[in-house]
Parts: structure tokens; C-alpha cells; sequence
């Protein structure tokens, strides 16, 4: 039973009952009367407003976010007559329209080796999200190298070896455990600027951005990697936890500096949890462009965000 | 002085024009912030209305406490409420025949193998308990290595074997940890999704298989508002006995934790607190009420007033002040009294939001224990007659009390002025009634 039915189950009741009812009645007479000067304007009457504002705080868009999505929505005119999936649909529609704007596929540059560092938190799908990347890269034909840059998490390089071997590409792994996860990342471009490769994946260890210590070592790899090539890392990728909530936006807040994010992935979508935190980064902050979403634990499971998917899944839409 | 002694009496004024209730509209009006609160903190929406609708029907009608306003004394029934529901830290049972089994489940990536790690060590050292280790994860890549190098970590053994069936590794494990003659047997599974039917029945399988006495749902602080259905999912599926969260070592509030504890019924019994293997401690329910509701000081500011003014002081001194009595010295003592057991309240009120007129009320420098202790000292020297009736001071006796106390003149002089001062107030209180405190209040 996914989340959706059960929330379903009460909004609709709502929705479907008097909420419908009067609010069918307001955009009525409002259509009738005043509509070339002020446009169709019906009120969001307090309920159906609380129900709505439930549905995207249960998606985790955050309170912020739903209040100026409703706002908006309230702004943009209801359609008419007014029933639940209409006024979903209206929602939807104007969710869409915001996130269309960064759903954008990682473009490798023309940068030689194009170097991307993947950073997060723990077990966000950092090492998963490499081996589906370089999978996807390497079937395209291109040359890709991964470095085993987390030197501390147990079976951390063993991961990634596998993962390098189902993908079919090379792996600059550390002479030893715990050793420094800069100098792994550099052996790997240097391998890649001799070897003419065209991508390096470098993967890190999982951090929180409350270990400081921790933060300043991915600064120092980025410092170590911009040694041979002053402009790399050409990509900054922050794989988000899509079963997360809030605390993602901090996330992008502190990584985005010190790891020179350009871009997000977000996994794990499925899940029953619709990640509606993505709206709220790009309400509230600068809006990161949001690559790739993980679906599963196997190499094809990658794919492009789909804006208009996603926010039928966030106000509760089927399909 | 007479700042704080003002201050008292506005408290007391409160309490003749009925605010020393908490009104509906009080304690909604606080909710209406604190459901924001919970909302940053990723409590589930269920969790949230279920918390809230309790503390509404215990803190309507509630006395407000002197020294704090309607909404931190909300804040602190809600704190109360939420230590109370995130209830007592769940133990594991151990003493089951052995070996005893600890099954460990839950989301892809929120820390399973890692807590496995942990409580065998926890379990080895805290408990000298024989401990081995399996992974029936045969499906994440070198999750059966991961696992294994832990279990080196720790120096506990490790179910060696090369089946990629989940089935056939649990009982393989089992045979190995009875002839190992181990007291306990942790499992750790492969993560799952909550909508993945298959592998949510491979957990049920392995459950029935494995017959564990503790059955542990490890999830992320960081979760989102998913926590309630996954918890469901979860429990759904498996007899869960207990939660552990991971990750308590970052910034996230950890709201997550109250949806669980709410859908699954069962106590969280371990917190980890870092990746090293020593990081994990027993849950404990207040420091994380505390941290859900981001409101830690206010909480412990409503525990000082409240430790530092016994209900009865304060009301003896309120009677006093409504009859129109008026003050003696003991009084004036026991009001000083409080202001050095509240201690530090100025540095608090600092940290508070929405405090700034208080702190106005409650100069700082007057509350300068040395001030304080002298002032005491002071009342100290007087006769039982004097501070019954300080009229009778005249310069002489100031100069006694002044050479008992060890003080100069003008420091008695300052607590005579003070009583005057106050007993004005209680006559004007009497006489013209309210406007008329207000009017000397204005005036300061
Ligand atoms: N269901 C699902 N699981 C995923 C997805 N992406 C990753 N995972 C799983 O999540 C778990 C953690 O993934 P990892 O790739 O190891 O995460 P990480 O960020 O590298 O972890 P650390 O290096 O320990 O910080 C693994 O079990 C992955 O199989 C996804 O899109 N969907
Ligand atoms: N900061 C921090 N990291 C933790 C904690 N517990 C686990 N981790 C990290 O979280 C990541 C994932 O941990 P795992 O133990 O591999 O998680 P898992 O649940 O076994 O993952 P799967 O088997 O893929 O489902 C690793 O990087 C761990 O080091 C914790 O309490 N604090
Ligand atoms: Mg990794
Ligand atoms: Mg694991």
C-alpha cells in the first residue's frame, strides 16, 4: 500500500464532499461576474488549503515550499468545476513548471579527461550511482576510469571494484587501506590524462558536513585534482538520499561550496518516498540542476528526472 | 532592584487579569509555531497531530509558572509529551536459549552492517557475550566483505560460506554460531525498499527461519516523512522488537524517529553516533525530545523557574501582595532567594527567542550573585523586629547592620528604599487598583 492511498483516502473524502461542493459553488458565481477584469479567481477555502498543504508536507516539499506553491496556485486561478483531481492536476501542472527548469542530464563537456566527483552523505548512493554512470558511459563507447577514493568505509573498494567490472572499465584503487583518498584521486587523472580517457568517476567516502575534518578532506581532493588540470573537477555531483527529508537542504548548503556542486542525483525513488524536498531547494535556493534519479540497485536502474512524472507523484496523481 | 521586584508583580498583576491560565488561544498559538517546529524537524504529519492533539488537551487551563510566558510553558509540556511518547530505552532480550538471535532489517544504505559491527563490540565488551556474525546480504556488492572486515574490527567470528541464497545462509549461520557455541547471533540483511514484495518476503522467510528474540529496524535520522510508511512496511512484515537510529551525529533533527516510535509502538533502543564501531550509546528519550523540537533552552529554562520557585513561596507572597498587607524584610529575602537560585536566567534568555522585554524587566547587573549574597547579608544583620517592621530603622540602627554585614550604609539604604518602594506598590495595587501599578510601572 503506498503512502499515496492512505492520504488519498482522507483528502478525498474532503476533497470530493463539501470542500468540492462549496468551492464549486464560489468559482461559479466568480466566473459569472467580475471574470475580465480579475481573471478566475476562486478561493482556496482554509480546508481544502490544509488538505492540499498536507498532501505536499507528507511528499516532504517542506512548509515553506507548500505555502508558496499554494499561494501560487491560489494566484494562478482554479480551475473549473473544481474537483480534487482537477485542482491536483492545476498543482501538479504549476510544480511542473518549476522543475522543469533543472531537469537536465549531466552534458560531459569537451573537457579530456571530464572529471566528476560524486560526494554525500553516508550510504546516500554515492559508489551505486559511479557504477550506473560509468555503466551508461562506457556502453556509449566512451573511456571511463573510476577512482576508489573512500580508502576508510569497510569493503568500500571492494564495491567499486565490482561495480568497475560489471561496467567494464578501469579502477585506480589505494595501495592500501586508508590511505589518502587525494592521492587515489589523483593517480586516476593522471592514468586519465596519459591513457586519453574520457570520463574519471571519482567516488568519497560518505560524510555528514557536521565532521569538519571530513569536509576539508574533499576540499583537499578537489585542491589535489585542479593540480593537473586547473578547471577540474568539471562536475560536483551531491547524491541526495530520496528517503531523506529536510535535512537534504542543509545537505546542498554546506557540500555545495566545499565540494564545488554542480549538480544533483537523487536516489532510492523506488521507494514510497516522493522526495518533494526537491522543490523545496529549488523554491528556496539557487536551484541546482537535478541530473539523475536512482530506481533501483541494478546499473540500468538510472534515469533522467522526469519533472512532470515526479510532480504527479508528489501531489498524489497516479500515473 | 526595583526592576525585578516590578517584574514580580506583573507576574502576580497577570494572574488578577486571569492570564496565569493557559487560554485556548495560548496554548493553539504556541501549537501553531511548534507544528512548524516538528514539520523542520521531519516528523511525520500522523505523528505530529497525534502529539499535538494530547498536549493541547493536557495544557489548556494549566497555571503558568511565574517567571515564564504561556508560550515557553507550552513548549515545555510539549517537550514533556514528546520524551513521554519516545518513551523508555528499549532493551534487548538476551536471555533467550542461545544462540540468542538479533535480526537486523531496514531501508537500503541506513546503516545495517555498520550496526552490526557495533553491537557486536557493544555486546562483546559491555556484556562479555560470545558473539557471531553473519550477512545474508547476497545481493549488495561486497556486502558479505564489508561484514567480514567489520567482524575483524572487532574480533568476533563471521559466517564463512560462498551460498548466494539468503535462505541457505541463514541456516547455515545458525549451525555455525550453536557448534561456535555462541550466546548471541547477530544477522544482518540486505536493505529493502518498502514497496519491494519480494525482498519484503525474503525478510519474512528469514524471520520465520530464524526465530530472533530481538528484531531491530535500523534507520537514518534523516529520514523524511516516509519514516511512517516504511516503519509500516517493516512492521507489516516482521515482528519488530525495537529501533535503532543511525546518523545522530549530524545536524538532523531526527524528527524521523517520533513517526517510528509512533507507528511501530516499539522502543528505540540504540543511537549511533558516528561510522567508528564504538560510536553506538542507549537511546535516551529527553536529550532527543530536546533536539526534535529545537527548543532546548526554553525547556530548560521552564525547569530552573520551576525548581527555583516552589509553588507555595509564590503563592504566600502573591496572597500577601493581593491583601494589601504589605512586605516585610523576609519577604524581600525570600524574593532574593530565587533570583540566586534562577542563577544564570539572564545568559538564557539571551539564547531565547521572543524574550527580549524580559530581559529588559530582569537587568542584568542586578542580578549579580555578589549583589545578591550582599543583600542578603544585609537582612541578615537585622534584628527579628527590624525585618518584621523596617520602619523602625533609623541611621543608627543602618550603621549597625551596615558593621554586621560588612557593608557600607548605602547598601542598606538601598534595601530600605527597595521595601518602601515596593510596599508603595501594593498600596497603589490597593487603592487605585490596576491602572494605578501600571502608571508607577510606566514610570521606571
Ligand atoms: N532501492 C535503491 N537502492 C539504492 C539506490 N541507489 C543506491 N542504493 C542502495 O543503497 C545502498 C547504499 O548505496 P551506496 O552506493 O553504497 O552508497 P554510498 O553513498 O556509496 O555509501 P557510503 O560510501 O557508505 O557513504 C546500497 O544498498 C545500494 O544498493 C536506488 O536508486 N534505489
Ligand atoms: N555518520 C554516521 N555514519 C554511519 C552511522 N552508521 C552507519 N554509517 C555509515 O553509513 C553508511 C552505510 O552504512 P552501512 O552499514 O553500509 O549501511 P547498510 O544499511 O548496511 O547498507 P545496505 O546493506 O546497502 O542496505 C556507511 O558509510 C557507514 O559508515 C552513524 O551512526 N553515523
Ligand atoms: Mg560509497
Ligand atoms: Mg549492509
Amino acid at each position: 500500500m503506498s503512502l499515496w492511498s492512505r492520504v488519498k483516502s482522507t483528502v478525498s473524502e474532503t476533497f470530493s464532499g463539501k470542500v468540492a461542493k462549496s468551492l464549486g459553488k464560489t468559482a461559479g458565481k466568480v466566473s459569472e461576474g467580475i471574470k475580465a477584469a480579475v481573471g478566475i479567481k476562486a478561493k482556496l477555502d482554509a480546508e481544502t488549503r490544509e488538505a492540499l498543504e498536507e498532501v505536499l508536507l507528507q511528499a516532504d516539499v517542506g512548509i515553506t515550499a507548500a505555502s508558496k506553491l499554494l499561494d501560487n496556485l491560489q494566484a494562478a486561478g482554479l480551475p473549473e468545476p473544481l474537483t480534487a483531481d482537477r485542482l491536483k492536476a492545476a498543482l501538479a501542472g504549476l510544480i511542473e513548471a518549476r522543475l522543469t527548469p533543472i531537469a537536465q542530464p549531466l552534458e560531459v563537456g569537451k573537457a579530456k579527461p571530464f572529471v566528476v566527483l560524486m560526494a554525500g552523505v553516508n550510504g546516500s548512493g554515492k559508489t551505486t550511482t559511479i557504477g550506473k554512470l560509468a555503466a551508461m558511459w562506457a556502453a556509449e563507447g566512451k573511456r571511463v576510469i573510476v577512482a576508489a577514493a573512500d580508502t576508510f568505509r569497510a569493503g568500500a573498494v571492494a564495491q567499486l571494484q565490482v561495480w568497475a567490472e560489471r561496467a567494464k572499465v578501469e579502477i585506480v584503487q589505494p595501495a592500501q587501506e586508508g590511505s589518502d583518498p587525494a592521492g587515489v584521486a589523483f593517480q586516476a587523472v593522471e592514468k586519465a590524462v596519459a591513457d586519453e580517457a574520457d570520463i574519471v568517476l571519482i567516488d568519497t567516502a560518505g560524510r555528514l558536513a557536521s565532521r569538519k575534518d571530513l569536509m576539508d578532506e574533499l576540499a583537499k581532493i578537489r585542491r589535489v585534482v585542479q593540480k593537473l588540470i586547473p578547471d577540474a573537477p568539471h562536475a560536483g555531483l551531491l547524491v541526495l538520499d530520496g528517503t531523506q527529508g529536510q535535512a537534504t537542504l542543509a545537505q546542498v548548503r554546506e557540500f555545495a561550496p566545499v565540494a564545488g556542486i554542480t549538480g544533483l542525483v537523487v536516489t532510492k525513488l523506488d521507494s514510497s518516498a516522493k522526495a518533494g524536498f526537491l522543490l523545496a531547494l529549488a523554491v528556496q535556493e539557487d536551484g541546482k540542476p537535478v541530473h539523475y534519479v536512482g530506481v533501483g540497485e541494478a546499473a540500468d536502474d538510472l534515469g533522467a528526472f522526469d519533472p512532470a512524472a515526479f510532480a504527479r507523484g508528489v501531489v498524489g496523481l497516479e500515473g | 532592584m526595583f526592576d525585578f521586584l516590578a517584574d514580580k508583580l506583573q507576574t502576580a498583576f497577570q494572574s488578577l487579569t486571569g492570564k496565569g491560565l493557559l487560554t485556548e488561544a495560548d496554548v493553539d498559538a504556541a501549537l501553531r509555531e511548534l507544528r512548524l517546529s516538528l514539520l523542520e524537524a521531519d516528523v511525520a504529519l500522523p505523528a505530529i497531530k497525534h502529539l499535538l492533539a494530547g498536549v493541547r488537551a493536557k495544557a489548556v487551563g494549566q497555571n503558568v509558572l511565574k517567571g515564564v510566558n504561556p508560550g515557553q510553558q507550552v513548549v515545555k509540556i510539549v517537550y514533556d509529551e514528546l520524551a513521554a511518547l519516545l518513551g523508555d530505552t528499549g532493551e534487548l532480550t538476551l536471555n533467550a536459549a542461545p544462540p540468542v538471535v538479533i535480526l537486523l532489517c531496514g531501508l537500503q544504505g541506513s546503516g545495517k552492517t555498520t550496526t552490526a559491527g557495533k553491537l557486536a563490540k557493544w555486546l562483546a565488551e559491555k556484556q562479555r557475550k560470545k558473539v557471531f556474525l553473519a550477512s545474508l546480504d547476497v545481493y549488495r556488492p561486497a556486502a558479505i566483505e564489508q561484514l567480514a572486515t567489520v567482524a575483524g574490527q572487532v574480533g568476533v567470528p563471521v559466517l564463512e560460506s560462498d551460498s548466494t541464497d539468503p535462505i541457505a545462509r541463514t541456516k547455515q549461520a545458525l549451525k555455525a554460531a550453536e557448534k561456535a557455541l555462541s550466546d548471541i547471533l547477530i544477522l544482518d540483511t540486505a536493505g529493502r525498499g518498502d514497496v519491494d514484495e519480494t525482498l519484503l518476503a525474503e525478510l519474512a522467510a528469514i524471520h520465520k527461519l530464524s526465530k530472533p528474540a530481538n528484531t531491530l529496524l535500523v534507520a537514518d535520522a534523516q529520514m523524511g516523512q516516509a519514516a511512517t510508511t516504511v516503519a509500516n512496511a517493516f512492521k507489516q512484515t516482521v515482528p519488530l522488537t525495537g529501533l535503532i537510529l543511525t546518523r545522530l551525529d549530524g545536524d538532523a533533527r531526527g524528527g524521523a524517529v517520533l513517526s517510528m516510535r509512533h507507528e511501530t509502538g516499539v522502543p528505540v533502543a540504540f543511537v549511533g553516533l558516528g561510522e567508528g564501531l564504538d560510536k553506538l550509546e542507549p537511546f535516551r528519550a529527553d536529550g532527543i525530545a530536546g533536539r526534535i523540537l529545537g527548543q532546548g533552552d526554553v525547556v530548560s529554562l521552564v525547569e530552573k523557574v520551576q525548581s527555583a520557585v516552589s509553588e507555595d513561596e509564590a503563592a504566600s507572597l502573591q496572597a500577601k501582595l493581593m491583601s494589601g498587607q504589605g512586605f516585610d524584610m523576609n519577604d524581600i529575602k525570600k524574593q532574593i532567594g530565587m533570583m540566586r537560585k534562577m542563577g544564570g536566567m539572564g545568559m538564557l534568555m539571551d539564547l531565547m527567542p521572543g524574550m527580549g522585554a524580559l530581559k529588559k524587566q530582569v537587568d542584568q547587573s542586578k542580578l549579580d550573585p555578589k549583589v545578591l549574597a550582599r543583600q542578603v547579608a544585609v537582612i541578615d544583620s537585622m534584628t527579628a523586629a527590624e525585618r518584621k517592621n523596617p520602619t523602625i530603622l533609623n541611621a543608627k540602627r543602618r550603621q549597625r547592620i551596615a558593621l554586621g554585614a560588612g557593608v557600607q550604609v548605602s547598601d542598606v539604604n538601598k534595601i530600605v528604599k527597595m521595601h518602601e518602594q515596593l510596599n508603595q506598590v501594593t498600596k497603589l495595587l490597593k487603592k487605585g487598583g490596576i491602572k494605578g501599578l501600571m502608571g508607577m510601572l510606566g514610570q521606571r
